[in-house]
């Protein structure tokens, strides 16, 4: 459904991108593992349109990401951001009715604060934090409320960037299985990035590393740990000794 | 080598203030047309009337007064050299309304407004949360440039206008009590000396610089670099563009105006 073909991208002389393939069907919960600063969010932010490729192309449904309406494009896609990126004028259930209170999919204000409130619901935060502001929140439940958001208006396709990251084991557990649920439920293709490997194992059908601008390995999350690749195989133990340089 | 390195240096810098001027008018042709265009965010339109408007207020009014005072001491200190004094009501009131309330107003909502529309949207960058109003569907520009713009416009243009009283009442208190004219003489030869043009130039020069005010918090801050360090550069930048280019226009609102 998603697919990168050969996608560049550079940041001045910094090669971050260095010709990305990768495919993820519809349906299924791609989970991208990778060191820090190797570009994940970069490539997930292009399919979106928020960086553009220096060469490559990224086609949704065969067509290409970049071309036709932003709108009814931008309709179909949530997103959880690394660092929450809440708006911190409006309040949680503002944010995370965003959505639903403008544009196309607007509503109701009564029903789209109650949609917003069952959403924080399961991510694991209480009605009360409705009203206050993001900056009254944990660094943790602020992700959590980004995560309501980005499921806020049942998108057809979810990216989520480190979703469990800053999250205690339990309440990670709680977001790993929400994830597989957007999944297996609504039916929803879901790119997630993560560093945990608990959450990989937990959400992932595929798994895709990315490594020194390319995408190292991918296949099924079962096949991970026979991989016989020793790049993976560094990242799964998590050893200071192997073919990726500690010291990038 | 050397010796045309400076000439390389001016040259290159030229470049970029050019570069600077075609961005920044594109961003700003942009922004009027998403004034125009559908989704209007009338809250956000609400935010902007009452940040640049209401709370600039106090502000405007300390500004116009003091200089109003000011400006009749010196009228009077200068008049009496050539036995002119009787000229305070009407140079406070031309001085006021042509010149110094629309450019001290700009400059105070270059500084108050300015500053704190590009530090708002910087950060807003930083932070991803512009990437997500995009993904989210709503155009950044719509969003948060288009009503800010179209506050600024409509509303500076108020600000001037009470400032221009302020400032005159200011030039009456210190005529009055101080340079003892008599309070309803001095309220006449303001009155009957001023002429609608003048008003009017007064006005369009608010809403000229109140869109410089406003256009250049955005484009800094939309345009603003990464980290802590990005938003005060973007912060600094946003107002003395704003400024420059504030007394920029006003010089040549002027010459359009007043030279024929
Ligand atoms: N807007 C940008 N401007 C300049 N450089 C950027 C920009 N965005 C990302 N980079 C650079 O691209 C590289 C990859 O960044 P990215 O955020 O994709 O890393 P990541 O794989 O998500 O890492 P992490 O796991 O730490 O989040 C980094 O070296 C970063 O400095
Ligand atoms: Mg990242």
């Amino acid at each position: 459904m998603i697919t990168f073909t050969d996608v560049h991208k550079s940041f001045g002389p910094k090669r971050v991108l260095r010709g990305v393939n990768l495919d993820i069907p519809k349906g299924e919960s791609m989970v991208i593992i990778g060191g820090s600063g190797t570009g994940k969010s970069v490539a997930l932010k292009s399919v979106l349109g928020l960086i553009t490729p220096d060469s490559g192309t990224i086609t949704v449904d065969g067509k290409d990401a970049t071309q036709g309406d932003r709108d009814a494009f931008l309709a179909r896609f949530g997103m959880l951001f690394q660092g929450g990126a809440l708006f911190d004028s409006l309040t949680v259930w503002q944010n995370v009715a965003f959505r639903l209170l403008r544009g196309s999919l607007k509503r109701p204000k009564d029903e789209a604060r109650e949609i917003a409130i069952e959403k924080l619901r399961r991510v694991g935060l209480t009605p009360d934090v409705a009203d206050l502001f993001p900056s009254e929140l944990s660094g943790g439940m602020q992700k959590r409320v980004g995560l309501a958001r980005a499921i806020a208006a049942e998108p057809e396709i979810i990216f989520f960037d480190e979703p469990t990251t800053g999250l205690d084991p339990i309440m990670s557990g709680v977001i790993n299985e929400l994830i597989r649920e957007i999944v297996v439920e609504m039916g929803a293709t879901a790119m997630t990035i993560t560093h945990d490997m608990t959450s990989v194992r937990a959400i992932a059908d595929k798994v895709a590393m990315l490594h020194d601008g390319v995408i190292q390995w991918t296949g099924p999350v079962s096949q991970m740990d026979s991989s016989g690749d020793p790049y993976l195989e560094q990242f799964i133990s998590g050893s200071a000794e192997g073919p990726i340089e500690a010291v990038r | 080598m050397t010796l045309t390195a400076p000439l390389a240096a001016l040259g290159r810098a030229t470049l970029g203030v050019l570069a600077t001027i075609g961005q920044v008018t594109l961003f700003a042709l942009s922004a009027i047309t998403h004034i125009f265009r559908p989704p209007f965010y009338a809250r956000e339109f609400a935010v902007a009337l009452l940040n640049i408007g209401w709370l600039s207020l106090p502000v405007v009014g300390l500004t116009a007064i003091f200089t109003g005072g000011a400006l009749a001491l010196q009228i009077y200190d200068g008049g009496s050299r050539f036995s002119a004094e009787a000229v305070v009501p009407q140079i406070v009131a031309i001085g006021m309304v042509r010149e110094l309330g629309p450019v001290l107003v700009g400059l105070m909502v270059a500084a108050r407004v300015t500053s704190s529309i590009a530090a708002e949207i910087a950060t807003m960058k930083v932070t991803e949360q512009i990437d997500a109003l995009t993904t989210l569907s709503t155009h950044p520009m719509k969003y948060l440039t288009a009503p800010r713009l179209l506050a600024a416009v409509l509303v500076v243009p108020v600000l001037v206008g009470i400032g221009d009283i302020i400032g005159i009442y200011g030039g009456f208190l210190v005529g009055t009590q101080q340079l003892g004219f008599n309070p309803s003489t001095y309220v006449r030869n303001t009155v009957d000396f001023l002429q609608q043009s003048d008003i009017v130039s007064s006005l369009i020069k608010g809403a000229v610089f109140g869109g410089i005010a406003a256009t250049m918090g955005c484009y800094y801050g939309m345009n603003s670099g990464r980290g802590a360090q990005g938003v005060g550069r973007a912060t600094k930048a946003s107002v003395q563009a704003a400024a420059v280019l504030i007394l920029a226009a006003n010089f040549l609102l002027t010459s359009l105006f007043f030279t024929s």
